[in-house]
């Protein structure tokens, strides 16, 4: 396997909300190699999203990274000073946001805009970072960039901002692209557009891509490798080819059987019945336990730790051999 | 035969508290208002009884006891006419208090019939009324006050009209805010597909919606109404003397700070800290109002 | 005899005056819906899936075109004459939390839905309640909440707790689950199915989702720039997709392959749908089309009949 360019260990985040304590990032480890496409996926209040970006520094301000380190390239970004931090975010990491009309700055020109991350990062000087954002504009599939250039991000479609957003955090050829759901404001005709506009960038690039998603279809059809994150811990973690032909966790196999997919008129349905809890204390027993069909009393008592039931294939479930043997 | 009820899953019970209950005890949280609700209670209470527990009467001057110091006589000391400064404050508090809870109700009320007039009819109603929003804005309504000052008279009445009428502006501002926001939102789109009619909208889903952000300006309304009948005061416009107003005995202290500093420390201080607990409370009111309780 | 269906619209269209500007939000659309079936509408933000929606329910006029409601002209109602039609007719919104006062509890939200009509005394009422709630798989204590102390999912019920008390014929489910978790979808899609069975409802449902759409329709409407491009009995539709946008839109989902080997080209075709202020000439999908040709360009495609009750409004179907 090739080396772990992030590489995140134990990570917990809470969050004060006053009268309690959300614990939303509980233990997490995982890391993105080089040239990866990792697909991270859970549902909202998973901690999916919060587990990237509290290493990233973008923590809402009642957050509160408890333990954990997140190497990348060796340098822990959690003892980082902030303008170390935002040296690397923007040049080294570059970041899309799901709604890129709040990311983007609404009175200022879409050129200026990807110029700017060059300058600031001082990758290149004004002639030069002109030129690559003409470039960059017509890569990214805009047409007539010249003359986009000058245009505000209002005067643009969703599917357009969106391909800004993506210039802006290729324009100094990150060796990271971390992608916060970043097709689900867009229609399926425009998702399939940025997703190939997304691929086509990492192969040219050969750069890791990290997409954060709910979205089973958008995860197995990019990613090399899945993590299913569930009230703030990892159930699953596998090769897309081995979550595909044998998910091992029932929270992963229940999440599969809840898609309702093109041709389906005629099964029926069977929904993960409950809710996801938010946690206020850290979790003692399984988190699923509750709504997973299998659970026994170890469930209820125990909290499975992550085990590779194969190479490349971790699960937290005590039961995990036996759901991948039909047995249960 | 079972139907297959497909389950929602637990719920937490919530809570059986009323709205006013919840809001008491996000309002309590909040350290700074509470303190201010203490002192703005006090002075309501000091304007009610202020004229009675006043130990002098506002028209008598002590000759023989000009501008003496703090005493057991004179609490806050004399001016330099010889009133009592505790007792010019008392009274004071009395009518300042009239003036700012009667021009806030005159700006509130006029403000309410505009904003909701504009809100709610739109066209031309709606552009002529916020127009008239947008002069009121233009100009400073310190300056409106003091024209109408001129034309209607002193006296506590006219003052009331002097500050309260060229303050509509803002209220109707926000509240033609809020019924616009709602009258294009889904809840009320909602509301009228569940067949309620126009009153019934109005009544049950508009008008609780917006209660909270009205008692949360006339909050904030009463302390701006209070300086600008200081203000209209201490520019000789505003109650004649002997009638005693924070205004006419800041402006005096102002000519006397050097020999008399205490004639300036009382009022200006018990004003000030009056100002800055009414603006405690509209803070703390306006999270206590929020239905999500500033989370 | 036979019953004539629920719901007619015919040739309804509808035009939003922005600016000065007309945007064609809706152009003559027609269907017809049978008592206890599901019409599904389909189509990409600004389609005009939703306005239709309110259309029908008289939410928003039409400009042209009639809309019959149990055999009977609703068109030109006017709004105090609605009302107490509005019992048969109920909605469902994307997002419940909006569609509610945030100061009204549960209990009293679904309470005044029956007060509005003057359905039963207070007790009964309240009684109701209860009985709604548990339909939905709601505990009975949900009714002293306020919108915000529940889950997206909890409140749909809610949403569609308050729909259920009017007792509705018709309920227009408009993005009921797109705001919603995927394991809680599904038990949304559930619960709208059950309901249906139980009281004889009649649905139209739509969605961007066309998988849950094919899944839970009788009949489909696919809709592009506010025209119907196709339009038949889902089972037909989606066994024989014919009019191009069709066939790109099934194209566009992302199914889960059974291995690697198996995954999705990511193509797609190119562009977003055009601004409905100025629409594309002749037919109006042309400029994205791969099929277009110089006909597509300049003359507006006729609904053409191409299977049984499927028809498509493309130059190139026969």
């Amino acid at each position: 396997m090739a080396e772990a360019l992030l590489a995140i260990d134990d990570l917990r985040v809470q969050f004060d909300r006053g009268e309690d304590e959300v614990f939303a990032v509980n233990g997490v480890s995982f890391s993105i190699a080089e040239g990866e496409a990792l697909g991270i996926v859970g549902e909202s209040g998973s901690g999916k999203s919060v587990t990237l970006m509290s290493a990233l520094g973008l923590i809402r301000e009642n957050g509160k990274i408890k333990s954990g380190t997140a190497k990348f390239q060796g340098h822990d970004l959690l003892k980082m000073r902030p303008r170390q931090l935002e040296d690397i975010r923007g040049r080294d990491i570059g970041v899309v946001f799901q709604d890129p009309m709040t990311s983007l700055n609404p009175v200022m020109r879409i050129g200026d805009q990807i110029m700017e991350s060059m300058l600031t990062h001082q990758y290149a000087g004004r002639r030069e970072a002109f030129e690559r954002t003409l470039q960059l504009l017509h890569e990214m599939g805009i047409p007539e960039p010249k003359a986009r250039f000058r245009n505000y991000p209002h005067e643009f479609s969703g599917g357009m901002r969106q391909r800004i957003m993506i210039a802006i955090a290729l324009a100094c050829e990150p060796q990271l692209l971390i992608a916060d759901e970043p097709t689900t404001a867009l229609d399926v005709t425009v998702q399939m557009q940025i997703l190939a506009l997304l691929q086509e960038q990492r192969q040219k690039k050969r750069m890791s891509i990290a997409i954060i998603t709910h979205d089973f279809g958008v995860a197995t059809n990019f990613c090399d490798r899945i993590i299913v994150l569930y009230a703030g811990q990892i159930m699953e973690m596998a090769d897309t080819r081995q979550f595909l032909r044998q998910p091992a966790h029932p929270y992963t196999v229940g999440l599969k059987n809840s898609i309702i997919e093109i041709g389906q008129r005629d099964r029926q349905l069977s929904p993960i019945p409950g809710m996801a809890p938010t946690l206020t204390e850290p979790p003692k027993s399984c988190s699923f336990a509750s709504r997973c069909p299998f659970a026994t009393e170890r469930c209820r008592s125990e909290l499975p730790a992550l085990r590779e039931i194969s190479p490349n294939h971790h699960v937290a479930c005590h039961r995990a051999e036996e759901v991948l043997a039909h047995a249960i | 035969m079972a139907i297959a009820v497909s389950q929602a899953g637990p719920v937490a019970a919530p809570k059986r508290h009323s709205q006013f209950y919840l809001g008491w005890k996000r309002f309590s949280k909040n350290y700074f208002a509470v303190a201010g609700l203490v002192w703005v209670a006090i002075f309501f209470i000091v304007g009610i009884i202020g004229p009675w527990i006043a130990p002098y009467s506002y028209k008598d001057a002590d000759f023989l006891a000009m501008h003496t110091g703090p005493s057991w006589k004179h609490l806050f000391g004399t001016d330099t006419v010889g009133y009592d400064v505790f007792s010019q404050i008392l009274f004071s508090i009395r009518y300042a208090l009239e003036i700012a809870l009667g021009a806030t109700c005159v700006s509130f009320v006029i403000g309410v019939i505009l904003g909701l007039w504009a809100g709610l009819a739109g066209g031309i109603a709606d552009v002529i009324i916020m127009r008239g929003v947008d002069f009121m804005f233009a100009l400073p309504s310190f300056f409106f006050a003091l024209i109408l000052v001129v034309l209607l008279g002193k006296g506590l009445g006219p003052m009331m009209l002097a500050i309260g009428v060229p303050g509509w502006a803002g209220y109707a501002r926000l509240i033609r805010s809020l019924v616009l926001s709602m009258r294009n939102g889904e809840m009320v789109e909602a509301a009228r597909a569940l067949g309620a009619s126009q009153s019934h909208i109005a009544f049950k889903y508009m008008f609780p919606n917006v209660v909270g952000s009205m008692v949360v300006s006339l909050a904030f309304g009463i302390p701006y109404d209070l300086t600008a009948q200081a203000g209209l005061s201490i520019v000789g416009m505003g109650l004649n003397p002997p009638m005693p107003s924070f205004g006419n005995m800041l402006a005096a202290a102002g000519e006397n700070i050097l020999g008399f500093p205490w004639l300036l420390y009382f009022p200006a201080g018990i004003f000030a800290i009056t100002l800055l607990s009414f603006l405690f409370v509209a803070d703390g009111l306006q999270e206590a109002f929020s239905p999500k309780g500033g989370m | 005899m036979p019953s004539s269906p629920l719901l007619q619209v015919e040739e309804v269209s509808k035009r939003f005056r922005v600016q000065g500007r007309d945007l064609h939000a809706v152009e003559k659309v027609s269907f017809q819906l049978d008592a206890g079936k599901t019409m599904g509408l389909v189509g990409e933000s600004g389609s005009g899936k939703s306005t239709l929606g309110r259309l029908v329910l008289r939410l928003l006029d039409a400009n042209e075109g009639r809309i019959l409601f149990d055999g009977k002209d609703i068109t030109s109602l006017s709004p105090k004459q609605m009302r107490p039609l509005r019992r048969d007719m109920q909605i469902i919104f994307q997002d419940p939390q909006a569609s509610m006062s945030p100061r009204m509890t549960i209990g009293a939200a679904i309470e005044d839905a029956m007060a509005i009509h003057n359905i039963g005394t207070k007790a009964e009422r309240q009684k109701r309640v209860d009985e709604l709630l548990e339909r939905v798989g709601l505990p009975t204590v949900v009714k002293y909440a306020f919108p915000h102390e529940l889950s997206g999912g909890q409140l749909q019920r809610v949403g569609i707790a308050r729909a259920l008390s009017l007792n509705p014929k018709l309920v227009i489910c408009d993005e009921p689950i797109s705001a919603l978790d995927v394991s809680i979808q599904v038990q949304v899609i559930q619960l709208l199915q059950e309901l249906q069975k139980d009281f004889n409802l009649t649905y139209i449902f739509i969605s961007h989702n066309l998988a849950v759409v094919e899944y839970l329709s009788d009949q489909v409407a696919v809709l592009y720039l506010g025209e119907v491009v196709e339009q038949g009995p889902a089972e037909e539709l989606f066994a024989n997709p014919t009019h191009p946008y069709t066939q790109v839109l099934l194209q566009s989902i992302l199914k889960m392959p059974d291995d690697t080997e198996k995954r999705q080209a990511l193509t797609s075709i190119q562009g977003e749908i055009p601004s409905p202020f100025n629409p594309p000439s002749g037919c109006t999908f042309h400029p994205r089309c791969p099929f277009a040709t110089d006909v597509c360009r300049e003359k507006k495609p006729e609904r053409k009949v191409v299977g049984n009750q499927h028809s498509v409004t493309c130059h190139l179907a026969n």
